[in-house]
């Protein structure tokens, strides 16, 4: 029996082969990484009964184009919604199919969100770094971005079979309406003049973000032309060690456009954090598009 | 030692407020050693310990015991175990002239200063294999360049505010560069690949 694998006709803007990412090496500058949207990496795993961690393909608004080699393979498609064809035959997202070797498999660009995910039933087999098999762009670790003409290996699925065709659809605004993320306050809220304006201004995920941090700028319409930055460092704020940082947490660097730091995000940092995303909001703010309109809502540790 | 101050970090985490990295040191030393029910990951900083709850664990238990928690001083003084770590130093970085005028000490004095001390590893972060190494005094302390340089050597030794650090990597970076070493400061081949793990004391040696 030969290998079952995955050719890489076509990568789009980005793709990369994330599972959940490592973990305990961050007391060597090792951060976790993994799927920036973890929820949808999950949901499509369970769907073809693999490990709910087993890696997958992190795709960036589309554009790839992989041919099953070796024999036909389960695959579902999750997270950002986007047009899914089996030799040009509409298979679509969020289902469980299947596509015989020699087939092609394209993923178009979505309606709304960002990142796709695309699972392999046994999960995509290339060899693990540290522990996992995620590409982390801020530590350059991991598994090579992939590129085309890449073979990817799959692995021997489990026993159990799936039982599903297809998975609830990842709830996301369109395009024109903002995500709403909720946050904790501080722990360093007090470093800034006006800790509340992270709330009252709706922010604009700037073209700069990338899989270490969403960087936010104030809409056009708060900015208002004026050059202060909506979210000032108090005056009197003492200097801050460095301390860890964890996903979702926005730092506010001196020129107060906020970063909320996502999954390749570094693993200490200095600059004050004003807030905590709650961690299942974070993968939702993994989905916005450059330009798309994001607000914060306060809520309370639970 | 007087109960710790923790403050939230959104619903996965705590930040445990401490004084220094003495106190650091100690909870993250005893966190490891003796981890309460529901410990994620610990993240050591310059004084505060971050504190992530496992997957699936509740942030509240994990709250409650960390404030039941006072590592002591026989944490903190204990002889930390990642032992002492040479690194063989070239003194001819770029900024020795620099540091030696912003520390109002002669080239040589510098190298003395460097060299004469046992460093400690405060804490990891910025690259994979990275260290903020703090001295014992405040000789060496300089500020960061104005501007960064876009490509730091691999193995380049540097100085910014009270610490010292070896480039793993080539990489982008904005401290005084005094010297560099031909020591692989980061190997996937080796477990751990770091030679800097935290606490672990250093000593820079001259090569001449």
């Amino acid at each position: 029996m030969s290998a079952t694998g995955l050719r890489v006709h076509a990568t789009g803007a980005q793709c990369l082969v994330e599972d959940l990412g490592r973990q305990g090496l961050t007391s060597i500058g090792v951060g976790r990484s993994g799927a920036a949207d973890r929820g949808s990496l999950r949901r499509a795993n369970r769907a073809l009964a693999n490990e709910e961690g087993d890696a997958a393909l992190e795709v960036t608004l589309g554009g790839l184009v992989v041919e099953p080699v070796g024999g036909p393979v389960w695959l579902c498609v999750t997270g950002a919604p986007c047009p899914v064809t089996v030799d040009g035959r509409d298979v679509g997202a969020d289902t469980v199919f299947s596509a015989p070797a020699g087939a092609v498999v394209r993923l178009g660009t979505p309606e709304r969100g960002l990142r796709s995910y695309l699972a392999v039933r046994g999960g995509v087999a290339v060899e693990p770094v540290l522990g996992s098999r995620s590409h982390d762009v801020m530590a350059a670790l991991g598994p090579d971005q992939v590129a085309e003409g890449d073979l990817l290996p799959v692995g021997r699925p489990g026993d159990s079979q799936p039982t599903v065709d297809s998975v609830l659809p990842l709830a996301l605004p369109a395009l024109d309406e903002p995500l709403v993320l909720r946050a904790v306050r501080g722990p360093r809220d007090g470093w800034l003049a006006e800790a509340d304006r992270l709330v009252s201004t709706s922010w604009a995920a700037s073209e700069r973000s990338n899989r270490v941090g969403m960087r936010l700028q104030a809409s056009s319409a708060e900015a208002g032309g004026g050059e202060a930055p909506v979210l000032r460092h108090a005056d009197e704020a003492p200097p801050l060690p460095s301390e860890g940082a964890w996903r979702g947490a926005v730092q506010v660097p001196p020129d107060g456009e906020p970063v909320l730091l996502l999954a390749d995000h570094p693993v200490t940092g200095g600059y004050p954090v004003v807030a905590v995303v709650v961690d299942i909001d974070v993968d939702l703010a993994a989905q916005a598009r450059p330009g798309q309109l994001v607000r914060f809502r306060w809520t309370s540790p639970r | 030692m007087s109960a710790p101050r923790l403050m939230p970090y959104g619903d996965r985490a705590v930040l445990v407020d401490l004084d220094g990295t003495d106190e650091v040191l100690a909870w993250a030393d005893a966190l490891r050693a003796d981890p309460p029910e529901g410990l994620g990951e610990v993240v050591p900083g310059g004084s505060t310990v971050l504190v992530v709850a496992a997957e699936g664990a509740s942030t509240a238990t994990l709250r409650a015991a960390l404030e039941a928690r006072r590592p002591g001083r026989a944490a903190a003084t204990a002889e930390p175990d990642g032992g002492l770590v040479e690194i063989p130093v070239r003194y001819d970085g770029p900024d020795l002239a620099d540091v030696a005028e912003l520390t109002g000490l002669s080239p040589d004095e510098v190298v003395a200063a460097h060299t004469g001390q046992t460093w400690r590893v405060a804490f990891g972060g910025f690259a994979p294999g990275f260290g903020y190494l703090l001295g014992e005094d405040h000789r060496l302390r300089v500020p960061r360049r104005g501007r960064s340089r876009t490509a730091v050597p691999a193995g380049a030794v540097a100085l910014a505010d009270d610490y010292t650090g070896v480039y793993p990597r080539e990489s982008p970076g904005g401290w005084q560069l005094i010297g560099h070493t031909d020591l692989t400061m980061w190997d996937l081949r080796r477990d751990p690949p770091a030679v800097l793990t935290p606490g672990a004391r250093v000593r820079f040696v001259e090569e001449r």
